[in-house]
């Protein structure tokens, strides 16, 4: 019954509700905007919740797959943003760059970039995982190993020579697909968007956990052993599990990009990632609804907070994960059910 | 069917196993026994291709399995059961017999994997025959240890394995459900190889239908029929501890 209560309300209030006072003038379109950029955060925390949660694999890059989406996005916003009779980013152009490099051309194409945005994070995760996987290594040293890297394509993504903007990133657009994204009918539009691709995504997921394959990987989290010698090639599973949470992240990350206007490195650094998981381990692991409320939940509050309290947010957020580890080892999405289980046990025990 | 020579292992210097030759037929139950630290444990982990041995050959219908990792060994048809339940416990029992289910396991066929009738059937069956066909929704995780046990039994069984280790079967069972294993045991030996270790002394007397062998500080003490076993001396003293048990001179 909770089940379906949740969708209901979900759907309810983001739908309905939200649109409603939009149009009525009630719910400001920078709120709308703020909610549509945490759907896309939620996005990336469902691929989170596929990797660690239901895989129990325990990733540092998922930050860095959501940034190699934005980034192709911001490439081609950046691209079909050039001024008249401007051939070159303006970052370039103060770095005496004469020609576009070869990596940036198909970004000029819609649809490329689009296909790119996915695939590139997708191929990088399945290379990365390969050699990982293959080594069988796994828990600890497996998240030390991506976090590594994840610093190593922060630094890389910081440097000028990579020509992606350095540190300032990529900014400065006013046109998506020819849109003004000043407009509030397109923020409004953005927001659907991200609505709609979390709702898809999500819907796959769902479909994906409870298929043959997503029980594999509950498997594999459970007993890596036994599936091996149940005539599982783990490693097979597991690359093509990091490959769909990075394509997932990619996603989130390409809808995230022309409701920011800005992306730069520091979005995909090493605390960007482990944000990412605290999300998931507070509104509760192996379920996809707890990807999708941490996330949201959190990153309201982290709003609220910095806008109130602004050097308090990191205590609260320690706080918060304390007592997570603590006294909700399911997290807020399990503190329904561990409610109702005390709920029944008290009335078991008077009646 | 599986033929082993020469095979030594050793940890750090201590020579777990020292087996000069083993071999078992087709459709054979082989009991093997031994006190603690025997290396009956470590046969199994070689066999299967979890533990790497420093010399020696374990053929199985001819091919080699050293050397092999652990899913090209069980392609080739042996299963394994641990000493410890190796279950999925996040998942529903039914979900750990689907998982068991022989078949082609590669992420595609995975991925677009349709029930069809005649794999359920299959799984009805076994969860029958293993006792478990009233727990299919519960969680495995929350099973009580005997059915962990039986679970695991019936993944191996699921795979068709032509051989099957199974380690420990009855442990932590009741009289009547070991019985009860003991039966399902000497039943798949009808169409299936198996070798069970095991401690148990009236569970072995059970399903010693053919030979049992004892292991002693790695090496085979003594191959025969269950009386035989128990009535030799260097056994009764391996167990029983004497001042010139055959422990103590394999030791020296």
């Amino acid at each position: 019954m909770l089940k379906n209560k949740i969708y209901i309300i979900f759907i309810l209030v983001f739908a309905l509700l939200m649109p409603i006072g939009y149009f009525t003038g009630l719910v400001p379109i920078n709120t709308l905007t703020l909610w549509g950029r945490y759907f896309c955060l939620a996005i990336a925390a469902l691929g989170v919740d596929l990797i660690w949660g239901y895989t129990g694999i325990l990733s540092m890059t998922q930050a860095l797959f959501f940034c190699m989406g934005a980034y192709g996005m911001g490439m081609y916003m950046t691209l079909s943003n050039l001024p008249e009779g401007q051939f070159l980013p303006s970052f370039m152009v103060w770095n005496q760059v004469t020609e576009l490099p070869f990596f940036w051309v198909p970004f000029d194409n819609f649809s490329y970039a689009l296909v790119l945005s996915i695939l590139v994070p997708g191929v990088f995760a399945g290379v990365l995982g390969y050699f990982i996987f293959r080594k069988r290594i796994k828990g600890v040293y497996f998240a030390i190993i991506t976090q590594a890297i994840a610093l190593a394509m922060f630094l890389l993504f910081s440097r000028n020579e990579t020509m992606l903007g350095g540190t300032n990133g990529l900014t400065d657009f006013k046109f998506f697909l020819g849109f003004d994204l000043r407009d509030t009918s397109v923020k409004f539009g953005l927001y659907i968007l991200s609505l709609l691709a979390l709702g898809l995504i999500y819907w796959y997921c769902h479909g994906l956990v409870n298929s043959k394959f997503g029980k594999a990987l509950v498997a594999i989290r459970d007993s890596e052993s036994r599936m091996r010698f149940t005539k599982y090639k783990v490693t097979h599973y597991s690359v093509a599990i990091f490959m769909i949470g990075a394509m997932i992240a990619a996603v989130g990350g390409m809808l995230y990009m022309p409701q920011t206007g800005i992306i730069t490195p520091g979005r995909m650094d090493v605390q960007a990632s482990i944000e990412m998981i605290i999300w998931v381990a507070l509104g509760g692991r192996g379920k996809l609804k707890g990807a999708v409320v941490g996330a949201l939940v959190l990153n309201l509050m982290y709003s609220v907070f910095t806008t109130v309290l602004p050097s308090s947010w990191l205590y609260i957020l320690g706080g918060l994960f304390v007592i997570t580890v603590l006294y909700l080892p399911k997290g807020i999405v399990g503190l329904v059910d561990q409610m109702k289980e005390k709920l029944n046990s008290m009335f078991v025990k008077t009646a | 069917m599986l033929e082993v020579k020469d095979l030594k292992v050793s940890f750090g210097g201590l020579v777990a196993l020292n087996l000069d030759t083993f071999s078992i037929r087709k459709n054979e139950l082989r009991v093997i026994i031994g006190p603690n630290g025997a290396g009956k444990s470590t046969f199994m982990d070689i066999v299967c291709g979890k533990t790497k041995p420093q010399q020696g050959s374990v053929k199985f219908k001819g091919l080699e399995l050293l050397g092999r990792k652990e899913v090209e060994i069980a392609k080739l048809g042996v299963g394994r059961k641990f000493q410890k339940p190796s279950i999925f416990s996040g998942l529903t029992v039914y979900d750990n017999l689907l998982l068991g289910l022989d078949g082609p396991k590669d992420v595609f066929t995975s991925y677009f994997y349709k029930l069809a009738s005649y794999d359920k059937d299959r799984i009805v069956e076994v969860a029958e025959k293993v006792g478990l066909i009233d727990d299919l929704t519960m969680i495995a995780g929350s099973l009580s240890h005997g059915k962990k046990q039986w679970l695991e039994i019936a993944i191996v069984m699921l795979q068709d394995s032509e051989l099957m280790l199974i380690d420990e079967p009855a442990a932590g069972m009741s009289d009547v459900e070991a019985e009860k294993t003991g039966n399902l045991l000497c039943d798949l030996s009808k169409k299936h190889s198996v070798i069970v270790i095991e401690h148990d002394m009236k569970f072995v007397e059970q399903i010693a239908i053919e030979k049992v062998s004892v292991l002693v500080r790695g090496q085979m003490l003594t191959e025969g029929t269950f009386q035989e076993v128990r009535n030799n001396q260097e056994v009764i003293d391996c167990y029983l501890g004497s001042a010139n048990s055959a422990q103590q001179k394999a030791h020296s």
